[in-house]
C-alpha cells in the first residue's frame, strides 16, 4: 500500500476512538430496546403487593389470595397443628428450612412469621402443581400419621402444616414462603417486605 | 459543513408549511409550565374534584401521575384517589358511554389525550368562555366550542357570563357570532383566581397527554451533545482517510 | 493481522476464524466486491449519502417495529388502547414508538432525495434502467407499507384515511365495489381490516429489505455513477490502490463507508431534534385528529393522508370525476407513479447528468421539484376552488416532465462531457 506522508498511527487513534465512542452509542441505543421488554407499568401495577385480611380467618382454615397470578394460601393453624409440626421433623427432606426457600425472617420451626399464620405460594416444588389442603389429622387415605398439610394430586408429593416436604416424594424443596409483611394485628401485605419484617 | 446545512433546511423545508393553519374564534394563550409543579398538583386536585365524576384519564396511572408531580402517597389516596382505586390503577370512572349519550346527546370523552387532539390553549378557552343561553338544554352555550352538550360544571366558582355580539343587539346571535363575554354575576372566585385555576388544570391536561415529554426534551440534550461529540471524531476520521484522494 | 501488505484479489488465504469461513462461505470475496475492492467514483459527494441513511431507517423501522409488535394490539377494540400502552406503560415505549413515526417520514424524505439525486445524475439511464426500475418498485412497497402501517393507531386519522384509500378501489368500473370489499374484508373498514392490515404491514418491510439487496447487487454489477454521470469503468485504469481498477474510483472502503459514518452522525442529529424535541412536527408526522380513536360515525373535519401521500391525493382531487366516476383521478393517481418506470426510456439525452445537459432539462426538472413540492402543499389542505385550479396546472407540469422528455431531451443542445470526473 502506498505509505508516503500516510501517519498510520493517527489513523489507528481515530478509528479506535470513533469505534469505541460508537460502540458507546449502541450500547446505550440497546438500552430502551431490553429494557422494554421489562414488566410493563401495567404488569408492576397488576403484580402490586396484594393484603390479606386475616380477621375473619376460621382456625384451621385457607386463605386464597392471588398475587402476580400464583395462588398465595394464608392458613390460620391452631395450636394442635403448630403443637403437631415438631413430630413430622424425622420424615422430612429438610425440616430446619436449610435451602432459602423463605426469606430470612421465615426460617424457624414454624416458616413464619407469625406462628398462628402461614403464608406460602401454593405451587408444589416439583412441577408446578397446586397441591390440594389436607388439614385433618391421620384421614384414612393419608395414613395414622398424617399430622394435616397438603398432597399434590399431579405426582403425590407431601407437604406438612408448614410447607415442608415429605422425604420419598418427588418435590425436592420445601414450599416457598413469598416476601410478606404485617401492616396491622390482621392485615399481610404479600409481595413486600421491609427487609426484616 | 454549508452543504449539512442546505440539507437540514431542505429536508425541513417542506414542514413549515402545514404546521400554520387553524381556523376558529382566536384562542386565548394558556400560557401553561409543566415544570411548575405546584401548578401541576392543584390542577391534578381540580380535575379529580370538578372533572373526574364524568371525565376519565384511562391511560394515566395514580402512582404515575403521584411519581411525576410530587405527590406523597398517603396524600394521593386521601385527596385524589375516590373509591377503591388501588395506586397503580388506571384513573378511570364508573361511567358508562351510554350514560353520557342518555344526559348529554354524546359519549363522555376521555380526556387523557385532550391537549393533544385539540391545543392547550383551546382547552384553556374553552373553560373560560361559557355564557348564558336559554336555547340550550343546560342553559349555556360556548363561543370556543359552539353548542357543546357539556354543562359549565365551574359556574359557581367562574360566575355567569353574558356573550356581546359583533354590530350590535339582535341579529346575528349564536355563538360564532360572539366578540366578546362580559361577567354579569360574579361567582366563588375573583376573574384572576378563576383565570388560574383553569391554567392550572390545563397545565395538568397537558401534563397527562404526554407525561414523559419533559424527560423526552432533557433526554433529547444528551443524545445530541453524544453526538456532537461523535461528529467530531468522524470528521477528523474523514478527512484523514480523504487525505488520499486527489 | 497477516503479514502481507498487498492486499490484491491474489492474495494469499486469509488464516484463523476468516480464513475458516472463507472456506465454507465467501466472506472474502463478499468483503472484497461489495466493500473493500468495489471501486466507486471518487466524486460522489454530498448527494451520495441518501442511499446508505435510507438503508440504516429502513433497519431502525424493523427493528423498533419488532419491539412495538411486541406490545401492540391488531384488534379494533384495543388498538388505540394499546398504543397509549406503549406509551405510557411500556418501560421507554414512547422513545421505541416516536422513532418509528419519526422514521417512517424520514425514510421517505430519504428516498425523495435519494430519487432526486438519481434524476440529477442520470442515474436512471443505461446501464442502470433495472436498478432504477428496482428502486421504484421499492418506493411502492414502502408506500405499501405506510399505507397498511397508518391504519394500525386506530386513530380517526387512521380510520379515515384508510376508508377514502380503500374507496378508491370503489372507482374501477364494473369489479370496483367488490374490490374495495374484497380489501377491507367487510362492508367497512373493520376489525378484520385491521388484522390484515397489521400482517401485512408486519411482512412487507422483509420483502422492502430482499428488495433492496437485489438493488445493491443490480448496483454493484453496474457500478456507481456520479455528477458528472461519467463511466468510470469505460475510463483509463490504475490508481493507487490497484492497477486494474477505474483510475477515478476509490475503494468503497474505507472511503465511502467514513464518509456515510460522518453522515449518519448528521443524520441522527437532525433525526434526533425532530424525534425529541417535535415529534408530532406540527402535525404533519403525528396528526391531531389520530389522537382521537376511530369513530366510524363521525368523519373529522378535515381529513388529509400523511405527507408524503399528499402530492398524489392532490392529483386525484385535482381530476374531475367523468360521467359521476372517480376512476379517471385514480388513473391519474397511479400513472404518476407508475411513470416513474418509463423513465430510463423517456429521456434521449445523449449525456446522463444535469450538469451536461441543456437548460430545458434543467427547466422542467426544477418545475417538476417545484410541482411535487407544491402539490404535496394543496394535498394537505381542504379544497377550495383556487387550490384545485392549482392542483391540476400542477398535475400538468408533474407529468409534463415525463412525458415532454422525449421531446426536450432530444431538442436542447449539450455540453461536452470531459474525459475524466470533476472533482
Amino acid at each position: 500500500m502506498n505509505a508516503q506522508g500516510v501517519d498510520q498511527k493517527r489513523r489507528r487513534t481515530l478509528i479506535a476512538a470513533t469505534s469505541a465512542l460508537g460502540a458507546v452509542g449502541a450500547g446505550f441505543i440497546a438500552v430502551p430496546f431490553i429494557s422494554s421488554m421489562n414488566p410493563s407499568a401495567k404488569a408492576r401495577a397488576a403484580g402490586a403487593p396484594v393484603k390479606a385480611d386475616v380477621s375473619k380467618l376460621e382456625p384451621g382454615a385457607l386463605l386464597l389470595v392471588k398475587y402476580r397470578g400464583q395462588p398465595i394460601w394464608v392458613v390460620n393453624r391452631t395450636p394442635e397443628m403448630l403443637d403437631a409440626l415438631p413430630q413430622n421433623d424425622p420424615k422430612l427432606t429438610d425440616p430446619g428450612s436449610t435451602v432459602p426457600q423463605q426469606p430470612e425472617y421465615c426460617a424457624n420451626p414454624t416458616r413464619s412469621i407469625k406462628p398462628q399464620y402461614f403464608v406460602a405460594i401454593g405451587i408444589c416444588t416439583h412441577l408446578g402443581c397446586s397441591p390440594t389442603y389436607r388439614p385433618e389429622f391421620a384421614p384414612d387415605d393419608m395414613g395414622a400419621d398424617w399430622k394435616g398439610g397438603w398432597f399434590c394430586p399431579c405426582h403425590g408429593s407431601k407437604f406438612d402444616l408448614a410447607g415442608r416436604v415429605f422425604k420419598g416424594v418427588p418435590a425436592p424443596t420445601n414450599l416457598v414462603i413469598p416476601k410478606h409483611k404485617y401492616l396491622d394485628e390482621n392485615t399481610i401485605l404479600v409481595g413486600e417486605d421491609d427487609g426484616v419484617a | 459543513m454549508k452543504k449539512f446545512l442546505i440539507a437540514g433546511a431542505l429536508i425541513l423545508l417542506p414542514f413549515t408549511a402545514g404546521a400554520a393553519g387553524g381556523h376558529g374564534p382566536a384562542l386565548e394563550p394558556a400560557n401553561i409550565d409543566l415544570k411548575d409543579k405546584a401548578s401541576l398538583q392543584r390542577g391534578a386536585k381540580y380535575f379529580t374534584h370538578y372533572c373526574m365524576g364524568c371525565h376519565s384519564l384511562q391511560y394515566m396511572r395514580y402512582n404515575r401521575m403521584a411519581a411525576d408531580l410530587g405527590i406523597p402517597e398517603d396524600e394521593l389516596q386521601e385527596n385524589l384517589i375516590f373509591g377503591d382505586a388501588k395506586p397503580g390503577d388506571l384513573m378511570t370512572n364508573a361511567l358508562r358511554e351510554e350514560d353520557g349519550e342518555q344526559w348529554f346527546g354524546t359519549a363522555i370523552p376521555d380526556l387523557s389525550l385532550v391537549t393533544r387532539w385539540r391545543e392547550p390553549d383551546w382547552v384553556y378557552s374553552y373553560l373560560k368562555s361559557y355564557y348564558v343561553d336559554d336555547s340550550r338544554p343546560y342553559g349555556v352555550n360556548n363561543s370556543i366550542f359552539p353548542d357543546v352538550g357539556m354543562p359549565h360544571a365551574l359556574i359557581n366558582l367562574q360566575g355567569i357570563q353574558k356573550p356581546i355580539y359583533a354590530g350590535g343587539h339582535g341579529h346575528e346571535t349564536g355563538p360564532q357570532h360572539v366578540v366578546g363575554l362580559e361577567l354579569v354575576e360574579p361567582g366563588e372566585l375573583t376573574v384572576e383566581e378563576y383565570d388560574n385555576m383553569v391554567r392550572d388544570i390545563t397545565n395538568f391536561l397537558t401534563y397527562v397527554g404526554e407525561p414523559y415529554q419533559l424527560e423526552r426534551r432533557s433526554l433529547g440534550l444528551y443524545v445530541l451533545l453524544f453526538l456532537g461529540l461523535m461528529f467530531i471524531l468522524a470528521y477528523y476520521l474523514k478527512k484523514e482517510f480523504w487525505k488520499d484522494v486527489h | 493481522m497477516s503479514s502481507d501488505t498487498t492486499a490484491s484479489a491474489a492474495a494469499p488465504a486469509p488464516g484463523g476464524l476468516v480464513g475458516w469461513l472463507d472456506k465454507r462461505f465467501p466472506v472474502m470475496s463478499v468483503w472484497n466486491d461489495h466493500l473493500a475492492q468495489y471501486y466507486a467514483p471518487k466524486n460522489m459527494g454530498f448527494w451520495s449519502f441518501f442511499g446508505s441513511l435510507a438503508l440504516v431507517v429502513l433497519v431502525l423501522q424493523i427493528v423498533t417495529g419488532l419491539w412495538l409488535a411486541m406490545s401492540y394490539k391488531p384488534s379494533a377494540a384495543e388498538a388505540f388502547a394499546s398504543v397509549e400502552y406503549i406509551m405510557r406503560d411500556v418501560n421507554w415505549g414512547w422513545l421505541i414508538r416516536y422513532m418509528h413515526s419519526t422514521g417512517a417520514s424520514f425514510f421517505f424524505i430519504l428516498v425523495y432525495l435519494h430519487m432526486f439525486r438519481g434524476l440529477m445524475w442520470g442515474s436512471y439511464k443505461n446501464p442502470r434502467e433495472l436498478l432504477w426500475i428496482i428502486g421504484v418498485i421499492i418506493y411502492l412497497a414502502m408506500m405499501a407499507t405506510a399505507f397498511f402501517g397508518y391504519l394500525l393507531p386506530w386513530g380517526q386519522m387512521s380510520y379515515w384515511g384508510a376508508q377514502v384509500i380503500v374507496n378508491l378501489f370503489a372507482a374501477v368500473p364494473g369489479v370496483g365495489e367488490g374490490l374495495s370489499t374484497w380489501v377491507r374484508g367487510d362492508y367497512v373498514i373493520s376489525d378484520t381490516t385491521l388484522n390484515r392490515f397489521f400482517a401485512f404491514h408486519f411482512l412487507l418491510p422483509f420483502v422492502i429489505a430482499a428488495l433492496v439487496f437485489l438493488h445493491i447487487v443490480a448496483l454493484h454489477t453496474v457500478g456507481s455513477t456520479n455528477p458528472d454521470g461519467i463511466e468510470i469503468k469505460k475510463g483509463p485504469k490504475g490508481n493507487k490502490w490497484s492497477a486494474t481498477a477505474p483510475a477515478d474510483g476509490i475503494p468503497f472502503h474505507p472511503y465511502y463507508t467514513v464518509k456515510d459514518v460522518m453522515g449518519l452522525v448528521v443524520f441522527a442529529a437532525i433525526f434526533s431534534l425532530v424525534m425529541f424535541y417535535a415529534p408530532e412536527m406540527g402535525g404533519l408526522f403525528l396528526e391531531a385528529p389520530n389522537f382521537q380513536p376511530a369513530d366510524p360515525l363521525k368523519t373529522p373535519e378535515h381529513i388529509a393522508p400523511v405527507w408524503y401521500f399528499t402530492p398524489y391525493y392532490a392529483m386525484l382531487r385535482a381530476v374531475p370525476p367523468i360521467a359521476g366516476s372517480q376512476f379517471p383521478g385514480v388513473v391519474v393517481m397511479f400513472g404518476a407513479i407508475l411513470i416513474m418506470f418509463l423513465l430510463p426510456w423517456l429521456d434521449r439525452s445523449p449525456v446522463r447528468s444535469m450538469r451536461y445537459k441543456g437548460n430545458l432539462s434543467r427547466f422542467f426538472l426544477a418545475s417538476f421539484v417545484v410541482s411535487f413540492v407544491v402539490l404535496a402543499y394543496l394535498g394537505l389542505q381542504p379544497a377550495s376552488d383556487l387550490y384545485t385550479l392549482l392542483s391540476q396546472i400542477f398535475t400538468v407540469v408533474y407529468f409534463a416532465f415525463f412525458l415532454l422528455m422525449p421531446i426536450y431531451t432530444k431538442l436542447e443542445k449539450t455540453k461536452p462531457v470531459p474525459e475524466r470526473v470533476t472533482a
